[in-house]
């Protein structure tokens, strides 16, 4: 190859070289950063991510429920005893709970509705009469008025001896630390997911940084400051994370939609029923996509502010 | 523009490699700054451009005591600085028109407005057919003259040279030697890190030798 004779002046300025014209280069070129080991990990991250958030979400919207459903309801048990005539202190206590402020509603169960609720546990075919069944009398609280529940016990107490009034708070408690429970379990994953992803793209920076030291240099030298550097690399990892985030958070939004086909595809099954009866609906709605949407916004956050502040770190060591 | 004033430098706990330098860069001046190998010329140059902190003494460029200065504040120095490296650093993955139009666009200048000057710069230097070579592909002398005109294109008033016609013939190293003359003529003070005694024969002008870490200068 010859060298070129130096132009001793400019005679008339050149025209536009074609080749200039082509879209400029990126300064830190795309394929020195190892992108798809990155985008691998991102998605999978962002996939469990989702899936945990999408189960919490499940799990705390039936936990909801069915706290709503147990809280509107209170029942009233007389429990059997020789010498009692459950049928009249049955209806007394209707007659009592019925008046009480705040009752919607007063269902008493009949003794074929009794025997339904131990067939899961007795079979079926069963003479009540033969064993000590308590009366249950099941009442619907009014929306707009809570019930004075000692009130209403010392009104039952005083008319029928052995009567108890339960309101399921026990339930609620459980149903509210499983509900906490489970929340708590899925915030644990999702930080240790953030924490593998930050230290995934921290290991990826550190590599493209090492990759591209001769090119941080001429900038550096040429008077670049550490924030266009920095940028340079941060526009890789956002578009990573976008990438990555985007491919782990959109498998999880099909698999989360597919729950709700499951339920469709299976209506009537046993494992639909026990699915239903511990999810109601199987979808997570709109504000759960809309929560798995967030989290790739989230992944992709934080990775383009990892690499930044590792680029950043880095760059502080080069005078 | 540039002052030296009882200036030190050691590398850890190492002995001065460079001691009590003293001396000033003026304005519209050029400079060979030459010496045995290992007598300091990259570490001086690397100073120069702030690539590194004196242990010791005052360094002042352009008005400003450097070792005040932020790293932000030190980067903005920096391109008042134009530098041409040994081993060139030019970008492999960019091309040659792009390479040399890195300084402007650190700056945030859109394409259209430096487009021109780029050409017209890299015409000057004769690589006006060369615009989209890689540098790969670019011979010793042509990636000497894109790391010139990577160096000038942002017109800095202070241009550091690292033995420029190190790895060129010496036909070409008289030709860049022009080169250099004709920038310093149109303002840019020059120094030229070299032991070639030939090339500066050539020219005329203010000579920096350092010796066993110390300068002596000679007009």
């Amino acid at each position: 190859m010859t060298d070129r004779p130096l132009a001793d002046s400019l005679i008339s300025p050149p025209p536009a070289h074609p080749e200039s014209r082509r879209a400029t280069s990126r300064i830190v070129p795309r394929d020195s950063i190892a992108g798809r080991p990155l985008i691998a990990v991102v998605a999978i991250m962002t996939f469990l991510a989702s899936l945990t958030t999408g189960a919490v979400m499940l799990v705390l919207a039936s936990a909801a429920e069915w706290q709503s459903d147990v809280a509107r309801e209170m029942t009233i048990q007389i429990r059997p005893a020789a010498g009692r005539d459950l049928e009249a202190e049955g209806k007394q206590a209707v007659e009592i709970a019925r008046a009480a402020p705040g009752i919607a509603e007063v269902r008493p169960y009949t003794a074929q509705e009794s025997a339904r609720l131990l067939e899961p546990w007795l079979g079926s075919g069963l003479a009540l009469d033969a064993l000590p069944v308590p009366r249950i009398i099941v009442l619907r609280v009014a929306a707009d008025r809570r019930p004075d529940l000692a009130a209403l016990r010392a009104a039952l107490g005083a008319s029928i001896a052995g009567v108890t009034v339960d309101d399921h708070r026990a339930w609620i408690g459980h149903m509210r630390a499983m509900a906490n429970t489970a929340m708590a379990g899925g915030v644990g994953i999702m930080a240790l997911m953030l924490i593998a992803t930050i230290l995934s793209v921290a290991f990826a920076t550190r590599g493209a940084m090492a990759t591209n030291r001769p090119i941080v240099e001429v900038l550096h030298f040429i008077g670049a400051r550490d924030g266009f550097i920095a940028s340079q690399f941060q526009r890789h990892f956002l578009r990573l994370g976008l990438i990555g985030g985007a491919l782990g958070g959109g498998a999880a939004m099909a698999v989360l939609a597919g729950a709700g086909v499951f339920r469709d595809v299976f209506l009537g099954t046993a494992a639909e029923e026990q699915a239903s009866a511990l999810f109601n609906t199987m979808s997570i709605g709109v504000s759960g996509y809309a929560a798995v949407l967030g989290q790739i916004i989230l992944v992709a956050a934080v990775t383009t502010l990892t690499s930044r502040q590792v680029v950043s770190h880095t760059l502080a060591s080069i005078e | 523009m540039v002052r030296f004033e009882n200036v030190g430098l050691r590398y850890g706990p190492g002995p001065e490699v460079l001691r009590d330098l003293t001396f000033a860069i003026e304005p519209h001046s050029f400079q060979f700054l030459t010496g045995p190998s290992g007598a300091g010329k990259t570490s001086l140059l690397r100073l120069l451009f702030l690539s590194i902190r004196p242990s010791r003494g005052l360094i002042s460029m352009f008005g400003h005591d450097v070792a005040t200065l932020s790293k932000d504040s030190r980067a903005i120095l920096r391109r008042r600085i134009g530098i041409v490296f040994q081993d060139f650093r030019l970008l492999d993955h960019m091309s040659t028109y792009e390479n040399v139009a890195l300084p402007l666009r650190i700056l945030g200048r859109q394409e259209s407005s430096y487009r021109q000057e780029v050409l017209e710069l890299l015409h000057w230097v004769g690589l006006g057919e060369r615009l989209g070579a890689l540098p790969p592909v670019l011979s010793g002398g042509e990636k000497q003259r894109a790391a010139i005109a990577r160096a000038v294109i942002a017109q800095p008033a202070l241009l550091l040279a690292d033995e420029p016609t190190g790895n060129v013939d010496p036909s070409l190293a008289q030709r860049l030697l022009r080169l250099f003359i004709e920038l310093n003529k149109s303002g840019t003070s020059v120094v030229i890190a070299t032991h070639d005694i030939g090339l500066m024969d050539q020219y005329d002008a203010r000579r920096l030798v350092l010796h066993e870490g110390r300068m002596h200068v000679y007009e």
